[in-house]
């Protein structure tokens, strides 16, 4: 039963979350919502976890969430999931290919799809931000994890860096200030 | 999967493989992938060109799901019809997936020790940077005038406020698209898409 929930959710997920990458972490903080399968806090940690091996974000994502929530099962189920909206519909689309990408409705609708799509992953970052301030112990650290996020978004807006870098760094701060 | 079976020009191992290869050495997807997308399917296996590429990434971006597999679904296809895409894409998860498992049952061991739950606290802030910079690029691409800002934040406060979920707003948003669509073609023909790429 889990399994069919696991599929389900992840097709919808795979179905709905559209711009790649970070698109499907606003429908996993749903999901956390909603099944109680992770806590977001969890939720994070997964994200750090997939941000820093290898293979798109969205299959490590389920991948990880399905292993946690159901064992190796689950993980593959919930990659399945993820990924057959993108078949399906990929192998429908691939015989009108070139009408299909200049069509206007199209484009209408991804202009206005677009920003949506912001204000999603916007909330994310918004129900993830109280995380942040809770140390290693559940002492709340506001100050250091303040002057460390401004510190680390300056440096990283202005030279170009590999994400693995963000986390490591963040990762050596963790252990020595958290 | 029956593979090793070399019938016309690709096996379907060696599509497998040659996903797998792209999964293993890319770090993030979109279009951090397209480089070795590029390497492997347009120079080492001639399976498609580089214009054909942009094709299938623009696509990727207009329909749902994970880019990289939509390409592979694609390019699969392209060799092998439905069998040959659903190797392709089999290739593109195999590494995800033992890798993910692999780490996720190390790191559950280790979740209580006091170093790792140290650096995870501090990860989170980068995991929180990391979506902030993904907003702003976003952003930058895709919030061009009045009508777009006001839907990225009215799909936040709708989420804040009356926790919405983001599928409704999806499909809202969609709907209303092909809405403005419509009226923008009844009124003016010729308006409908405007020079906004």
């Amino acid at each position: 039963m889990i399994f069919l929930r696991l599929f389900w959710e992840f097709f919808k997920t795979g179905l709905f979350a559209t711009g790649g990458g970070m698109a499907t972490v606003p429908f996993l903080f749903d999901m956390c919502a909603r099944t109680g399968w992770f806590t977001a806090q969890e939720l994070a940690d997964m994200i750090a976890v997939s941000e820093s091996t290898p293979g798109p974000i969205g299959i490590n994502m389920a991948t990880y969430v399905g292993f946690s929530t159901a064992g190796i099962p689950g993980g593959i189920v919930a990659t399945l999931g993820l990924m057959a909206p993108a078949l399906i519909i990929t192998l429908m689309v691939a015989r009108f290919l070139a009408r299909f990408n200049d069509s206007p409705v199209v484009k209408t609708v991804f202009r206005y799809l677009r920003p949506a799509v912001i204000g999603l992953i916007l909330f994310a970052f918004w129900q993830l931000v109280p995380y942040t301030f809770v140390g290693s112990e559940g002492k709340v650290l506001v100050l250091p994890v303040v002057a460390f996020a401004v510190l680390l978004f300056c440096i990283l807006r202005w030279k170009k860096v590999h994400p693995i870098v963000w986390i490591a760094l963040s990762a050596v701060f963790g252990i020595l200030c958290l | 999967m029956s593979e090793e079976k070399p019938v016309k020009k690709t096996s379907l191992a060696s599509l497998f493989l040659a996903f797998a290869k792209i999964g293993v050495m890319t770090f993030g997807g979109g279009y951090a992938m397209l480089p070795m997308l590029e390497r492997e399917v347009v120079d080492n296996h001639g399976w498609t060109t580089s214009e054909q590429m942009m094709d299938y990434y623009a696509v990727g971006q207009c329909t749902p799901g994970v880019i990289a597999v939509n390409v592979s679904t694609f390019v699969g296809f392209n060799e092998r019809g439905v069998i040959g895409a659903i190797a392709a894409m089999l290739g593109v998860v195999f590494p995800s997936l033992v890798i993910i498992m692999s780490l996720a049952s190390v790191l559950m061991v280790f979740r209580e020790n006091v170093y790792v739950a140290r650096a995870f606290a501090g990860i989170r802030i980068a995991v929180c940077a990391l979506i902030l910079s993904a907003v702003i690029k976003l952003a930058k691409k895709a919030i061009s005038n009045i009508p777009t800002a006001v839907i990225a934040v009215l799909a936040f406060l709708l989420q804040v406020f009356l926790g919405i979920s983001p599928v409704i707003i999806v499909l809202t948003t969609a709907a209303g698209g092909i809405a403005v669509y419509f009226i923008k073609k009844g009124k003016k023909p010729e308006e409908g898409g405007e020079e906004e790429k």
